[in-house]
């Protein structure tokens, strides 16, 4: 019986029907074809766009002369830095506490912390905004100077972002032995050293792909910062979005395609990070 | 695991600073929504105000929220989005299942390009799909070429139908792979062995086995879509309204944040309505775990 079947041809051998691959090509196709035109059509010298006309570098000059788009595109590379590194400080820290300590009401407190990830994102962005206005927080920061007048999208951010580091973090701290703590505590090491040069190095791997998620998290947020946003500060999505409204141009083209490798270069380096095999040593 | 008394400086120390992120700038914000939702905007000289409130008057804005036009949006949202996540489904579960079963050394590669898309802005996924249905769009120039067309494939329920899809796709294969990855295959085997045909061991075999994945990949699209405001913005217009953008209008150029709020945590009750729908699934299920 063995002998009649053709490699690949066993009952299970799903991977190589026919169907199946047509249906992975269709998929992937039409998964990939709306990004891969918006793409190459950022280098068309067309103006409205969907006729192929010649390759020029034309409207990356002129997304670059645009100030308002380069000031947007600045306030949120500003706002995801800073939010990053106050997201990644809080959510390692609370991934520490949940992976070491039980205590009291914790599932509770688990629950708490994956808030953020579960509700509407539409329900936090006007949370916040009434949150900011009733407190005087939202007309506070409009005459402060830059950056510090982002104070509110950065917080608004930082509330959403911190979870998720928190969730990465603590996968990576599952893979632990904690008897290179108690070896180090032994040699002579206080808390403090035996955190510093034991379970932070351990925890860098997944420290840095938690920040490079917060990072792109921060860099894509448009609802939050839609609603948290007063009327004087504006973050790229935001623009691109007015942008949108008002119709398709090779400009937006061109600002996406930007924005787009840099958040796939961050995926990338936080995927290759937090590949097991690659970082478990 | 160390108890919490054990070293009480450093539980405080690693605790405090999240705990209080989350109470000030989440669940106080939160409950300024609450409340505003069950408040009215003040009368001041016979005159509707504009920023002043009169707090906790009843439940008027919930009322409201149930005439039958608001009604018509959220009953139109559930169903969008639930056939959204079904076409999710039909789609996503033979992706999955194809990349569990292809060779090793592709198994990464395909996971990655489905996830792809996830990590590029949602807007400008969105927008890329403008491009593609627009009347000048790439699908009516293909049609044009076969005769067909112009025909106008935006601002309609198919468009945020697609869009959604479109969108969340990756939330619905990767819980769908994680657990027909899991799956033991000689179960497969026994049940084509017994006589049973590709067809029935799929669906009494593969896909009560499967269960647990379909139901994490159904909640994980359903309530994203039923939350979405980008997608009927851009892609549906005012044809294709939802929850979304009720909220969004009521907070921005209706200015009635008292109704705003009492529909965002309708929202909110359905959203936990479902989380808990998935907790019993869970607990009554016998296939393979997420």
């Amino acid at each position: 019986m063995a002998g009649q079947l053709k490699p690949g041809a066993g009952p299970l051998d799903y991977g190589n029907r026919t169907w199946l691959r047509a249906l992975f090509i269709g998929i992937f196709f039409i998964l990939y074809m709306p990004i891969i035109t918006l793409i190459a059509f950022s280098f068309n010298t067309d103006k409205r766009g969907i006729v192929w006309r010649g390759f020029t570098f034309d409207n990356y000059v002129k997304a670059m002369t645009n100030d308002s788009l380069i000031e947007a595109l600045v306030n949120s590379l500003v706002i995801a830095l800073i939010a990053t590194v106050i997201a990644t400080i809080i959510g390692t820290m609370v991934a520490i506490l949940l992976w070491r300590f039980k205590f009291p009401f914790k599932g509770a407190f688990e629950g708490f912390m994956a808030l953020p990830i579960v509700i509407p994102e539409i329900c936090m962005g006007v949370a916040l905004l009434l949150f900011f206005i009733e407190s005087g927080m939202m007309n506070a920061v409009v005459g402060l100077v830059w950056p510090f007048n982002l104070a509110n999208i950065i917080i608004a951010h930082v509330a959403f972002c911190f979870p998720f580091v928190a969730v990465v973090v603590r996968s990576r701290l599952v893979g632990f032995n904690r008897q290179l703590e108690e070896a180090s505590k032994d040699l002579g090491a206080s808390e403090w050293q035996t955190f510093r040069n034991v379970l932070i190095p351990f925890m860098m791997p997944g420290i840095i792909a938690g920040a490079l998620l917060a990072f792109t998290l921060s860099l894509d947020d448009f609802v939050i910062t839609f609603f948290t946003s007063g009327p004087e500060t504006v973050t790229f999505p935001v623009k691109v979005y007015s942008l949108v409204r008002r119709g398709v141009s090779p400009e937006i083209n061109a600002a996406s395609t930007v924005l787009i490798v840099v958040t796939i270069v961050a995926t990338v380096i936080a995927m290759k990070l937090q590949a097991p095999e690659k970082s478990g040593h | 695991m160390d108890d919490w008394k054990g070293n009480r400086r450093v539980f405080w120390t690693l605790g405090t600073p999240g705990f209080f992120w989350l109470l000030l700038f989440f669940v106080v914000p939160l409950g300024f929504l609450f409340v505003m939702s069950f408040s009215d905007k003040a009368v001041v000289d016979g005159q509707v105000s504009i920023t002043d409130y009169d707090y906790l008057t009843g439940v008027s804005n919930y009322i409201r929220a149930f005439e039958p036009l608001y009604l018509t949006i959220m009953w139109k949202s559930i169903w969008v989005s639930a056939l959204a996540t079904l076409v999710c489904l039909l789609t996503a579960y033979p992706i999955a299942f194809g990349i569990c079963f292809a060779p090793a050394k592709w198994k990464p590669l395909l996971l990655l390009l489905v996830i792809l898309p996830f990590w590029i802005n949602l807007l400008i996924r969105t927008y890329a799909l403008i491009a593609v249905f627009r009347t000048q769009g790439y699908v009516n120039l293909a049609l044009g070429w076969v005769g067909l067309g112009p025909y106008d494939m935006l601002y309609n329920n198919f468009a945020v139908i697609f869009g959604l899809v479109y969108v969340y796709m990756p939330f619905m294969v990767l819980p769908l792979y994680a657990t027909i990855e899991r799956l033991d295959r000689s179960f497969l085997e026994a049940s084509l062995d017994l006589g049973a045909s590709q067809f029935q061991t799929f669906l009494k075999v593969t896909v009560p086995l499967t269960m647990p994945g379909i139901i994490t990949g159904i909640i994980l699209v359903f309530i994203p879509c039923l939350g979405s405001f980008l997608t009927p913005d851009l892609l549906g217009g005012a044809n294709a309204v939802m929850i979304g953008n009720v909220i969004e209008r009521q907070f921005k150029a209706a200015n009635d944040w008292p109704f705003g709020a009492a529909i965002s945590f309708l929202l909110m009750y359905a959203t936990f309505g479902a989380l808990a729908l998935r907790a019993l699934f869970a607990r009554f299920s016998k296939g393979v775990g997420v």
